[in-house]
């Protein structure tokens, strides 16, 4: 293998019921600017079922080139039949680094890839950067994750296999700003499909939660925990969200107590989060709740134990009884707000 | 019907430390733990066990300390367990484990593979799909219920992000699960006696259908460039006053930052 024959930013724009989710754009940004760090360009693979028309979108928000495999066969996500496919395409292209979201279809199809591949893939990272090596000056794909529960963050290379691979949790990488009418191109990929390995078949999909909007994509988040308590602590926080205009978001143990649906849970097992503002109302803040916040622009911790790990996180911390502090501060923002 | 079920030994990561003035980890007195998502995968195959009557072996790749998460295996009623542990395997990345784990199950019958989703030190959720490729078998990956049918294949419930799926799987294949689906039992007392009479296998890598080249470090693609601990944020102000006063200052810092 000659690394020189493997160039561009590959990125697998990963869609939902044809909904190209936002994750493909989180990676799309960051492979923009990895690849003008290496005057390369981005490529974004998309895989789905009448899904052609959305490639222009993908152009616009920083693509080069859409690779578009249209196809019954992949209107749902199935690993063996999007591994083929993306298999095909990389063994013809042969691209330097490979992207996908790390969200359960990402976990799948990557490392069934990588085997494929024989190379290298790093999961879960929080920070891909292109460095000049001390020797050399050859640039190099480095490739940050957290370990040991988060406890540890590792660097990790790919030097001598390409692709390079990683995959890279929601919310983490930050969108590149629409250019409208940006131009770029469109290639069909016809895959030549082995049906006699497809051994999976999908019967149903059961969506669930209705969650209408994302607290990814939320300017302002009133989370809560083990100290809200129940329901109508949740209450409580949904009525401060309402004045600041923002979203009600859950510890795991709120979710796992069954107050809170899975899909407003902030953290390791949940979502990553970056609003303006984060407040955590009775949240210890043990560090798998915190890698998925401390990004937050500003942090405002309500805890009754001055010794909990999340004020350690917090730009504001405040000690006390949540139950009071945030209907009285409910109360004084509406008031704010009527001036 | 044959199930092999892949388990690692992992420090529980809950109760580790990092040293403040060194940056490392504090290892010493970190207790050692069978993997809590594998340990959800061994109780998959033996609910199959008790209710089509499998014959279930545990394999696990690690030193020889591992050896008590396959007495623990035992305790919980497995029937055979092997340890592959051999200088060979050592600095493997998710790659060289996963073809190190399909080399040794390649010489095994079996007609299903269990993992777990993930393993709590590395969190990549890698070694499954990884290995069920080298295998040429397909998976399915973050597993919260299987059923065989009376034609012989598997129906599997998966659970991503937003949804529940169902799926049918036709012959073997590697399924990845997740401990919040199965809660363990416990080991019986009886097994945790019997559990040190019975053999451990232990295997190296002359036991195993693998190319030794792609074992171990050197069959890694991927290496640590370094490891650093998390960079500590710059402390924040924090205030112990009474509830009116709280609220003057987070209306304060909400104004000074413009987010009312």
């Amino acid at each position: 293998m000659d690394k020189k024959d493997y160039k561009n930013v590959y990125v697998f724009a990963e869609q939902r019921g044809g909904v190209i989710q936002s994750v493909a754009y989180e990676l799309l940004g960051k492979a923009r600017d990895l690849a003008d760090a290496l005057g390369e360009k981005v490529v974004v693979l998309l895989l789905g079922s009448d899904i052609k028309n959305q490639a222009q979108n993908l152009i616009e928000m920083g693509a080069d080139e859409v690779i578009v495999a249209d196809s019954p066969e992949l209107k749902d996500y199935l690993t063996e039949q999007y591994s083929q496919v993306v298999y095909q395409i990389i063994q013809n292209n042969k691209p330097n680094i490979v992207l996908f979201g790390a969200t359960t279809i990402g976990r799948d199809l990557a490392p069934r890839l990588a085997s494929r591949l024989k190379t290298g893939l790093t999961a879960d990272c929080t920070r891909l950067e292109i460095e000049e090596k001390e020797d050399t000056h050859e640039k190099e794909f480095r490739m940050t994750r957290p370990a040991f529960g988060g406890n540890l963050m590792a660097t990790i290379i790919c030097p001598d296999n390409r692709p390079q691979m990683s995959t890279v949790r929601p919310g983490v990488m930050q969108k590149h700003v629409r250019e409208i009418g940006r131009q770029g191109v469109v290639t069909m990929f016809e895959p030549n499909f082995d049906k006699s390995k497809f051994k999976v078949k999908l019967l149903e999909t059961n969506m669930n939660c209705k969650c209408s909007d994302d607290i990814a994509d939320a300017k302002i988040l009133v989370s809560g925990g083990r100290g809200v308590h129940d329901r109508e602590g949740f209450d409580k926080l949904q009525n401060l969200a309402d004045v600041l205009g923002g979203m009600v978001a859950s510890s795991r143990a709120m979710v796992d107590a069954g107050v809170m649906d899975h899909c407003y849970q902030v953290g390791q097992t949940g979502k990553t989060v970056r609003p303006n503002l984060y407040m955590a109302c009775g949240i210890s803040g043990a560090i798998q709740h915190l890698a998925g916040m401390e990004e937050s622009d500003y942090i405002i911790a309500i805890n009754k134990d001055k010794y909990a790990p999340i004020f350690s996180a917090a730009d504001l911390g405040i000690v006390g009884d949540l139950h009071k502090i945030v209907p009285m501060l409910t109360e004084r923002l509406k008031k704010e707000m009527e001036k | 019907m044959n199930i092999i079920v892949c388990i690692k030994q992992v420090p529980d990561t809950t109760e580790i430390k990092i040293d403040p003035v060194k940056g490392t980890l504090i290892r010493d007195g970190v207790p050692s733990i069978m993997n809590p998502d594998d340990k959800g995968g061994l109780e998959l195959a033996l609910r199959m066990k008790d209710q089509y009557g499998a014959h279930v072996t545990v394999i696990t790749m690690g030193p020889a300390q591992a050896d008590v998460i396959l007495r623990e295996a035992f305790a919980m009623g497995v029937d055979r367990a092997i340890l592959l542990s051999d200088r060979k395997f050592a600095g493997a990345d998710t790659l060289a484990t996963s073809y190190a784990l399909a080399g040794a199950i390649k010489t095994l019958d079996y007609d299903l593979i269990i993992a777990g989703r993930q393993a709590i030190d590395g969190d990549t959720a890698q070694v499954g799909p990884e290995m069920a490729e080298h295998l040429g078998l397909p998976q399915v990956s973050y597993v919260i219920d299987a059923e065989k049918t009376a034609h012989g294949t598997l129906i599997v419930k998966k659970e991503n992000e937003d949804s529940t799926q169902i799926l049918e799987v036709e012959g073997k294949c590697v399924l990845t699960v997740l401990a919040s689906a199965f809660k363990a039992r416990y080991m019986n007392v009886a097994g945790i006696v019997e559990a040190y009479s019975k053999e451990v296998e232990v295997w190296g890598a002359d036991k195993i259908d693998v190319d030794e080249s792609k074992l171990g470090l050197k069959g890694s693609p991927t290496k640590v460039f370094k490891s650093f601990p998390k960079a500590m944020k710059a402390p924040g102000e924090i205030h112990e006053v009474s509830e009116e006063e709280a609220v003057e200052i987070i209306v304060r810092k909400l104004k000074e930052k413009h987010i009312i």
